[in-house]
C-alpha cells in the first residue's frame, strides 16, 4: 500500500487510473449486456445448424438475406437469437404470407426438427436471446405476481383479459387465449413485430414466469359467470343486451299483443 | 261507495274482508277507475314498461348487494376464493364486490342480473323515447312528460355509471379518471371541482363512498319520484293510440287494465325479469375479477364504458389532438391562457359540446315542432313515421350522430374484428360525425315520401297480386286486389300540414320572426305527399270497374 501512496503523483497516475475506469466499465457493460443473451447456444448441434442453413437458403434469404444479414425487404436476423427465430417459424408468422402491418398468425410451415434447426442457425450468426429453460415455462409462479406485471407491462394492449386489442394503423396486439407458454416467453424477450422487447432487467425471469403462470390460471379457470362474450368487455356486453335481450323482450312482445286489432 | 252501505253483510269470508278494507280505504272506487281506464295494445307501446319492470328489478336485485357491498376504500389484503388476485392489495369495495362474486351465495348471479338489468333498463327507455319520437307522442299535451323522460334518460344514465364505478376495479377506475379529467378540463372551476368530488388529488379515497350515496339513495328516489309522475301524465293523458278505424283523438280503443291487462302486464314483469335472469345466469357481465384492483398506472386495451355512457366516449376518442399544420406550425386544441390556466379544448369539446346538443335539442324538440306548425291541437293518434317525413327525418338524423359517436367508443375492437386500420376507422367516424346526419336526413326524407307515395299506390289501386292475366287482345296485366276498408283506412286518414305561410300578427304585420317560422314551415312541409282524397278514391273505383276485368292498370295516373 506503501508504494502505491507514493507513486499516486506519478504523472502516469492519471492514465493508469483513467485506463482502468475504462477497462472497468467495458467489461461491467459487457456484462450486463449479455445478461439478457445467449450464455451459450446450448442444445445445438453442428449439424443442426448446416440443416438450419439450408432450410434458411431456401426459405428465408429471399427477404433476409444468404447469411441473414438482411434486405431492403426483410430485416437482419443477426443477434436477434434462437429464440426470435422459435417465435416466428413456430406461430407460423414466418415465412410471412403476405406483407402488412404486422405478420399474420397461421398454421407452422414447419415442424418441430426444421424449426429447432432455423432457430439453430439464427443462433449462429449473432448472440441472442436462447431458448427459454423449461422451468420458466412450468407455470408453476406466483399467478397473483404474475397477474398484477400482466396489468401494468401488457394488458394496455393485450386487453386486461389477454383478449387482445388493437394498435394504429392496422397493428394489432393478438390475443393470447391458447398461445403456448414458451411463445409467450420468446415474445417477452425479443418483442416480435410491434411488441416492446421486456429484457431480464424489465421484467425478471421468475416475473415472466408468474405471468406465464397467470396467463395459465385464467385460461384453465373459465369464465366463473357464465359464457364470456369474447372477454371484450362493455362492448360485447352492450352489443349482447341490445341484440339478444331486446330482440327476445321484443318477440314477447309482439306476443302478447298479436291478438288484438 | 255502493259496497259501503252499513246494512250489507258479505255471504263469505273474502268478501267479509274485502268489505272491511274497503270501508276503511275507498279502494273500490279506485280500483274501479283505473281497471276500466282503456290502453290501447301495439309491441311498441311495451317498452316503457319494460323500462318500469327493470328498474323494479334493479331495486331487488340492488338491494340484496348492499347486504354485501362495502363502499370502502380502506386498503386490504385479498385472502379470498379467487386464485389469481389472493394476497394483492385492494380498496374493501373491491374486496367486498369480489366477496359478493365468489363467496356469497347467489351473489355473483344477483350483480350480473343488477348489471344486465341495468343494460336494459337504459335501452328500454332509449327505444320508448325513439318510439315517442317517431310516432309524434311528444305532441301536445305530452311535451312535459316528454321531457320528464329526457330527464329520467339522464338520471338512468347517471345511475349506471355510479354503480359501474361502485366495485372499483381497474376498468371502472379507468372511467372515474376519465370523468375527472373531462371535469379539470373545464376552465378556471375544473381543477377546484375535481379536487371537492374526489375529496382532494384523483383517486383520493373518498369517491367510492359518496357515488354510493348518489347511486342507492339520492338518483333511485329521484328515478322513483319522476317515474311516478310520468305515470300519473300517462292516466291523465290517456295513452296514444295508432290511426286506425274508429280511432280518433277524442277517444281510446283497447282493452280496459282490468281484468285482460293487468294481467297481462303481470304476466309481462314476470317474463322480463325471466329473460334477465336467464342471460344474468348464462352470461357474463362485468368480470371486474379479470380487471384487478384499481391502480392509477395501468389502463387495459378494450377500456370502454357501459353502452349508454359510450357516445361521449366516443366523441372523445373522435376528437383530433391537433388542429393540423398551421402555417407550418403544429396547432393544438390546448392552449395556455392568461399566463397560466390550461384551456384544453381537446377534451373540454368533445365531452361536453355533442352531449350539450342532443340534449338541448330533445328537451326542446316539442317546442320546435309547435313554434314551426303552429299547432295547438291535442294529439292523441300517432303519425305513423312516414307521414311526418321531416320529423322522421330529423329523427334519423339525430340517431346518425349518436351512432357514429357510439361506434366510435368501440372503434378499436371495430379495427381488429373486422381487420381494418384503427386510424382509418376514427377517420371515417370524424367525416361521418359532420355527413352522416345530413345523409340520413335526406335519405330517411326520400324514404318516407316513397312510402307514402306506396301507400298512396296501393289506396287507390290495390295490392298486387302477381297474377298476370293476358287479355283477349294480347294485353298483359297484372291483377290488383282492391283492399278492404279497414286496411285502406290505415292508408288513407292522416294528418297531412301543409306549408303555413308567414301570418301577420295581432297589430296586423308580419314580422322577422315570423317570417322566419314560415321558412322552416316550408323546409318542414314543402315535400309532400297528399292523401288519398275521397273523390281520387271513388275516381279511382269506377275506373277500376269501367276497365272490365277486375284490375286497374297499374300506369297513367
Amino acid at each position: 500500500m506503501k508504494a502505491l501512496s507514493q507513486k499516486r503523483r506519478h504523472p502516469l497516475a492519471v492514465v493508469a487510473l483513467l485506463v482502468m475506469g475504462l477497462l472497468l466499465t467495458g467489461v461491467l457493460y459487457s456484462v450486463a449486456s449479455t445478461a439478457n443473451q445467449a450464455k451459450a447456444d446450448s442444445g445445438f448441434t453442428a449439424s443442426d445448424v448446416s440443416s438450419g442453413q439450408k432450410l434458411f437458403v431456401a426459405n428465408c434469404a429471399t427477404c433476409h438475406g444468404m447469411n441473414g444479414q438482411g434486405s431492403a425487404s426483410g430485416p437482419s436476423l443477426v443477434g436477434v437469437g434462437a429464440a426470435a427465430a422459435d417465435f416466428q417459424v413456430s406461430t407460423g408468422r414466418m415465412p410471412m404470407q403476405m406483407s402488412g402491418p404486422q405478420a399474420q398468425r397461421k398454421p407452422a410451415q414447419f415442424n418441430a426438427d426444421q424449426t429447432r434447426q432455423l432457430a439453430a442457425f439464427v443462433a449462429s450468426l449473432g448472440a441472442g436471446p436462447t431458448l427459454p429453460d423449461e422451468s420458466m415455462l412450468d407455470g408453476k409462479g406466483d399467478a397473483t405476481h404474475g397477474g398484477e406485471l400482466f396489468r401494468v407491462n401488457c394488458a394496455m394492449c393485450h386487453n386486461a383479459a389477454a383478449a387482445g386489442g388493437a394498435l394504429t394503423r392496422g397493428k394489432f396486439a393478438p390475443s393470447l387465449d391458447g398461445v403456448p407458454a414458451q411463445n409467450i416467453y420468446e415474445a417477452m424477450v425479443t418483442g416480435p413485430q410491434n411488441m416492446p422487447v421486456f429484457s431480464d432487467a424489465n421484467i425478471s425471469p421468475e416475473g415472466k414466469r408468474d405471468i406465464i403462470t397467470f396467463l395459465q390460471t385464467i385460461q384453465k379457470q373459465g369464465s366463473p359467470g357464465g359464457a364470456d362474450l369474447g372477454s371484450l368487455g362493455p362492448v360485447s356486453e352492450g352489443l349482447f343486451i341490445w341484440v339478444a335481450g331486446l330482440g327476445v323482450i321484443i318477440a314477447f312482445t309482439i306476443w302478447l299483443t298479436s291478438r288484438s286489432s | 261507495m255502493s259496497n259501503a252501505s252499513p246494512t250489507y253483510q258479505p255471504p263469505t269470508k273474502v268478501g267479509r274482508i274485502a268489505d272491511f278494507v274497503d270501508q276503511r280505504t275507498g279502494l273500490s272506487s279506485v280500483t274501479r277507475e283505473f281497471g276500466r281506464k282503456i290502453f290501447p295494445d301495439h309491441w311498441s307501446f311495451m317498452f316503457g314498461e319494460v323500462a318500469l319492470y327493470c328498474f323494479i328489478i334493479l331495486l331487488l336485485s340492488g338491494t340484496f348487494l348492499t347486504f354485501f357491498f362495502n363502499p370502502s376504500m380502506a386498503e386490504t389484503t385479498y385472502s379470498g376464493a379467487y386464485v389469481p388476485l389472493r394476497g394483492m392489495d385492494m380498496s374493501v369495495a373491491y374486496q367486498s364486490s369480489l366477496h359478493i362474486s365468489f363467496e356469497v351465495r347467489g351473489g355473483l348471479f344477483m350483480r350480473q342480473l343488477h348489471h344486465w338489468a341495468a343494460l336494459l333498463f337504459v335501452a328500454a327507455m332509449s327505444v320508448h323515447m325513439l318510439r315517442v319520437f317517431f310516432t309524434g307522442a311528444f305532441r301536445k299535451p305530452r311535451e312535459i312528460n316528454w321531457v320528464i323522460g329526457g330527464v329520467l334518460l339522464i338520471l338512468g344514465m347517471a345511475e349506471g355509471f355510479t354503480g359501474y364505478s361502485l366495485p372499483d376495479d381497474l376498468l371502472s377506475g379507468n372511467g372515474l379518471r376519465i370523468i375527472d379529467g373531462v371535469i379539470k378540463s373545464i376552465p378556471v372551476i375544473g381543477t377546484w371541482i375535481s379536487f371537492f368530488l374526489f375529496g382532494g388529488e384523483f383517486p383520493g379515497n373518498a369517491i367510492i363512498g359518496r357515488l354510493y350515496v348518489l347511486h342507492i339513495l339520492l338518483i333511485p328516489a329521484m328515478i322513483l319520484g319522476l317515474v311516478a309522475l310520468h305515470l300519473i301524465f300517462v292516466v291523465v293523458h290517456k295513452h296514444t293510440q295508432y290511426p286506425g278505424p274508429g280511432r280518433n283523438d277524442r277517444n281510446v280503443v283497447g282493452y280496459p287494465l282490468g281484468p285482460v291487462y293487468a294481467a297481462k302486464a303481470g304476466g309481462f314483469f314476470f317474463i322480463v325479469f325471466g329473460v334477465l335472469a336467464a342471460i344474468a345466469a348464462g352470461f357474463t357481465i362485468n368480470p371486474i375479477w379479470n380487471y384487478g384492483p384499481y391502480d392509477p398506472s395501468p389502463v387495459s386495451a378494450g377500456t370502454q364504458p357501459d353502452w349508454y355512457i359510450g357516445w361521449v366516449d366516443g366523441a372523445l376518442r373522435l376528437m383530433p389532438g391537433v388542429l393540423g399544420a398551421v402555417g407550418g406550425y403544429r396547432q393544438h386544441f390546448e392552449f395556455v391562457v392568461f399566463g397560466q390556466q390550461t384551456l384544453t379544448l381537446n377534451v373540454l369539446l368533445p365531452a361536453l359540446v355533442p352531449a350539450g346538443i342532443v340534449f338541448t335539442v330533445l328537451f326542446i324538440y316539442p317546442w320546435i315542432e309547435r313554434w314551426i306548425t303552429k299547432d295547438e291541437r291535442e294529439h292523441h293518434v300517432l303519425d305513423r313515421p312516414r307521414n311526418a317525413p321531416t320529423r322522421t327525418a330529423i329523427g334519423m338524423a339525430g340517431f346518425t350522430f349518436y351512432c357514429v359517436m357510439w361506434a366510435a367508443a368501440s372503434s378499436d375492437l371495430i379495427a381488429t374484428h373486422f381487420h381494418v386500420a384503427l386510424n382509418d376507422v376514427t377517420y371515417w367516424l370524424r367525416a361521418l360525425f359532420f355527413v352522416g346526419p345530413i345523409i340520413a336526413f335526406v335519405v330517411t326524407k326520400r324514404i318516407a315520401l316513397g312510402l307514402q307515395r306506396k301507400d298512396r299506390e296501393i289506396a287507390l289501386h290495390g295490392r298486387e297480386t302477381g297474377r298476370i292475366v293476358r287479355l283477349p287482345h294480347g294485353e298483359f296485366i297484372e291483377v290488383h286486389a282492391p283492399l278492404d276498408a279497414y286496411k285502406r283506412y290505415r292508408l288513407i286518414s292522416f294528418d297531412s300540414p301543409e306549408v303555413l305561410p308567414a301570418q301577420p300578427n295581432a297589430k296586423g304585420v308580419v314580422d322577422r320572426r315570423e317570417r322566419r317560422r314560415a321558412k322552416f314551415s316550408q323546409w318542414f312541409f314543402e315535400d309532400r305527399v297528399a292523401p288519398v282524397t275521397p273523390a281520387e278514391l271513388e275516381a279511382a273505383h269506377a275506373h277500376g270497374h269501367h276497365e272490365a276485368i277486375e284490375s286497374a292498370p297499374t300506369s297513367g295516373h
